[in-house]
């Protein structure tokens, strides 16, 4: 069967491909150490070796939209096209093509399917800075084979927390009885508290520090019991009104497992938003 | 009301390089072409399939042509989409980084929680 290398779980800040790639006197002061986070981070991956990997995030309003708008979906396609004209715009992201893994895909629709999520699929799904930053940030190289998998976040009604948890634990199901002997890691995006279009969006750290520190230790100790008894979807609004894409946080404890500590956990408290990062190896650290 | 007519608007223009342009100089021009053509066009189909039902209201309609988004965030608006749209429009008439995010936060500042329902 397939081994589970990896599991990473990411803030994707579409602002670190330009902070990181600017000429020096345009980059922000903060850009070298947010720079040498990233670098310790990406090495987590490496070591793990992985050869395929799962990338959970969410459609920004791109392709998925009001008339036709899936909980959970999946991408089946030989290939990926990624990042849409006003991300280019607003954040300077990059033109990019990922290939994708169709087998994986077939065996996580079929599986999700048969474990009760009703999954939609995508034959032709051009991915956006959920998925492309976390490429950037952890595979800058983007040699390896994707499955995405997007879940919303955004457009109410939502999916409960403990379903995205649910479906994170499916998903390691459905990885360790893949018969295959590649190893994958599985990486997924949210965000800790944020605001966007509102009135608390932009300050000099996220919206509601408080709701940070504690969804950090959360993730950081795999403490799923006390994560599904502080947030619900209304209490969600309170630390910023994006703070939804928590849940594919909180998707990712479900792939780590109940009592599962990170391996390797860090932020760092930027403007608008914190950054941060989780690594657990479930099959052990490698050497 | 349509929150969800609203946000095709939004979208709509947003991802067009050219509607963002147009809307950003002649928003009343854009609004009033866009609902008499695009309204009721569902996407991804020939205009033989179009919908038949979609309008704005007066309300909605000021807050469009008036570049309002303190009156889209109050209507219910998907502030993602109102703040993506914006920032392309206007974020290049501020100078300092951030400024014209920064005064959008400012200009909202009299909502508390709970904030508008954004459900469509």
């Amino acid at each position: 069967m397939a081994t589970l290398a990896a599991v990473i779980a990411s803030t994707h800040h579409p602002f670190y491909y330009k902070a990181s790639t600017a000429p020096p006197e345009e980059r922000p002061p903060f850009a070298d150490e947010w720079v040498a986070k990233i670098t310790a981070f990406r090495e987590t991956l490496t070591r793990a070796r992985a050869d395929v990997l799962v990338m959970v995030g969410s459609d920004h309003f791109h392709q998925l939209w009001l008339d036709n708008m899936p909980q959970f979906l999946v991408g089946k396609a030989p290939f990926y096209d990624a990042n849409w004209y006003n991300e280019e715009r607003e954040f300077g992201l990059p033109r990019m093509l990922l290939r994708g893994h169709e087998e994986l895909s077939s065996h996580i629709l079929r599986g999700g399917l048969d474990e009760g999520f009703d999954l939609a699929f995508s034959n032709e799904l051009r991915i956006d800075h959920s998925i492309t930053c976390p490429i950037i940030t952890l595979r800058p190289e983007a040699d390896l084979p994707i499955v995405p998998i997007y879940t919303n976040i955004f457009a109410p009604p939502l999916p409960r927390p403990a379903r995205f948890v649910e479906l994170g634990h499916s998903i390691r199901r459905l990885i360790e009885t893949w018969p295959s002997d590649l190893r994958v890691a599985v990486i997924g995006t949210g965000h800790l508290s944020l605001e966007l279009g509102g009135p608390r969006q932009f300050g000099p750290h996220g919206p509601d520090p408080e709701f940070d520190r504690k969804a950090v230790e959360w993730i950081a100790s795999g403490d799923i019991e006390r994560a599904l008894a502080e947030v619900t979807l209304d209490s969600l609004w309170t630390p910023g009104n994006a703070t939804h894409g928590f849940m594919d946080f909180m998707l990712m404890m479900g792939v780590a497992g109940e009592g599962a500590k990170a391996d390797y956990a860090d932020s760092l408290d930027l403007f608008h938003t914190m950054e941060a990062y989780f690594t657990w190896y479930p099959n052990g650290v490698p050497a | 009301m349509s929150k969800y007519l609203l946000n095709k608007f939004l979208f709509t223009v947003d991802r067009d390089p050219d509607l963002v342009e147009r809307y950003r100089a002649a928003p009343h021009e854009t609004v009033a072409w866009w609902e008499s053509t695009m309204a009721n066009e569902l996407l991804n189909c020939h205009g033989g399939e179009a919908s038949t039902w979609l309008a704005f209201d007066d309300v909605e309609r000021d807050a469009l042509t008036g570049h309002d988004y303190v009156k889209l965030f109050e209507l219910g608006a998907h502030p993602f989409l109102t703040l993506t749209l914006f920032i392309a429009m206007f974020e290049r008439d501020y100078e300092e980084p951030l400024a014209f995010q920064k005064e959008y936060a400012a200009r909202l500042s009299h909502f508390t929680l709970p904030y508008p329902d954004i459900a469509t």
